[in-house]
């Protein structure tokens, strides 16, 4: 018996990534553009997506939605009403979505048939960061309420996204908001990433959420990936 | 806490790893884990014995090697170390880089095996699993 040491070098991709990669390249090739949205619990995807949702149908863009949650589908009624498709998947105790879950809830959908798929994530920064969907890309959310060193706080998931979406901006006077301290955290964790300021309920924003979104579809899929 | 999936992902790459090299045991495996990666290692350590049991690996070790974040700095034209995940700029002149290089990796580096003889060089492949 000898022992000896053998140079393996091999990744691991574990089943979630290997089922991610699969679902990109079926978006990819269906030239449905899918965005990842990650946040705390009750920053505001729900409004703003309802939002994002509305303003998209009414240019005439189509747009589908899938939202995670533990429990309850009143987030995909509330998103429902804007009248896109939209599906709710509740994870029963599950901290995250994972690729398994967005391919057999999308089981009967043509997803040929949308331009935009959104994926509202879990509230959780921390494991969603390590599950890659399949989207085209990642937006983290965080409201004005928050505090402005939540980037340093929870570096993985702020360093992973593309963009980064300030929420509930109508809020910040009220929330002595120190706008400075918080781009520069953003900044630390991810230089150059666009930052955008927005209020769901006031529309701040709104336009050039949308605009970077068809800016995006449009460069894609030779920029996409996360 | 996903690292029991991720432990179990690993014992597979690396039993099939471990046969190809044409291992009789494998006493150690040695992983490099990045800072973005998005593992914690304490709680991969934790899962590897239940992750092994009833495997060709059961009984092994497993060596964590961790990779800090390496960025590339288009001023310094050259690679520089971070010492944590909440900075990224080039230790060496402090510009901001997103430019990373090392750090996100999740690999199998090397395995530590036993081996029925003392084969000659690239005898590996051709070894023949006795059950």
């Amino acid at each position: 018996m000898s022992t000896r040491i053998v140079e393996i070098r091999q990744n691991i991709l574990n089943k979630n990534d290997l089922l991610a990669r699969r679902l990109r390249d079926g978006f990819t090739a269906a030239g449905v553009f899918t965005v990842n949205l990650v946040s705390s619990p009750g920053t505001g995807k729900t409004a703003f997506l309802q939002r994002t949702l509305k303003e998209l149908l009414e240019r005439g863009t189509r747009v589908a939605a899938l939202v995670g949650d533990l429990e309850t589908d009143n987030d995909a009624r509330r998103l429902a009403a804007s009248g896109a498709p939209v599906r709710q998947i509740n994870t029963h105790g599950r901290c995250h979505l994972e690729a398994e879950m967005i391919e057999s809830h999308l089981a009967g959908w043509d997803v040929a048939d949308y331009d935009f798929l959104f994926i509202e994530n879990v509230g959780n920064l921390v494991c969603p960061s390590s599950y890659d969907l399949g989207e085209s890309l990642r937006v983290v959310m965080l409201s004005v309420t928050e505090g402005e060193d939540k980037p340093l706080k929870y570096p993985g998931i702020f360093h992973s996204a593309d963009l980064a979406v300030i929420t509930k901006h109508d809020l910040a006077a009220a929330c002595d908001l120190d706008r400075a301290a918080l781009l520069a955290n953003l900044e630390a964790v991810c230089p150059g990433r666009p930052v955008l300021f927005t209020s769901a309920r006031t529309g701040e924003g709104f336009p050039e959420w949308l605009a970077w979104l068809a800016e995006r579809r449009a460069g894609w899929p030779a920029s996409g990936g996360s | 806490m996903h690292e029991l999936s991720i432990a179990y992902s690993l014992v597979e790459a690396a039993a099939e790893a471990a046969t190809r090299a044409g291992a009789q045991r494998v006493v150690a495996v040695q992983v490099v884990v990045g800072a973005l990666s998005g593992v914690a290692t304490g709680a991969l350590t934790f899962c590897w014995e239940i992750a092994t049991a009833e495997t060709s690996l059961a009984g092994s070790r497993l060596d964590l090697v961790e990779q800090p974040v390496v960025v590339y700095c288009p001023d310094c034209r050259q690679e520089g170390e971070l010492a944590g995940v909440q900075l990224f700029r080039c230790p060496q002149c402090g510009r901001p880089t997103g430019d990373v290089r090392r750090g996100r990796e999740l690999q199998i580096e090397s395995l530590e095996i036993e081996t029925a003889v003392c084969d000659d060089a690239g005898g590996a492949a051709s070894a023949e699993e006795a059950p």
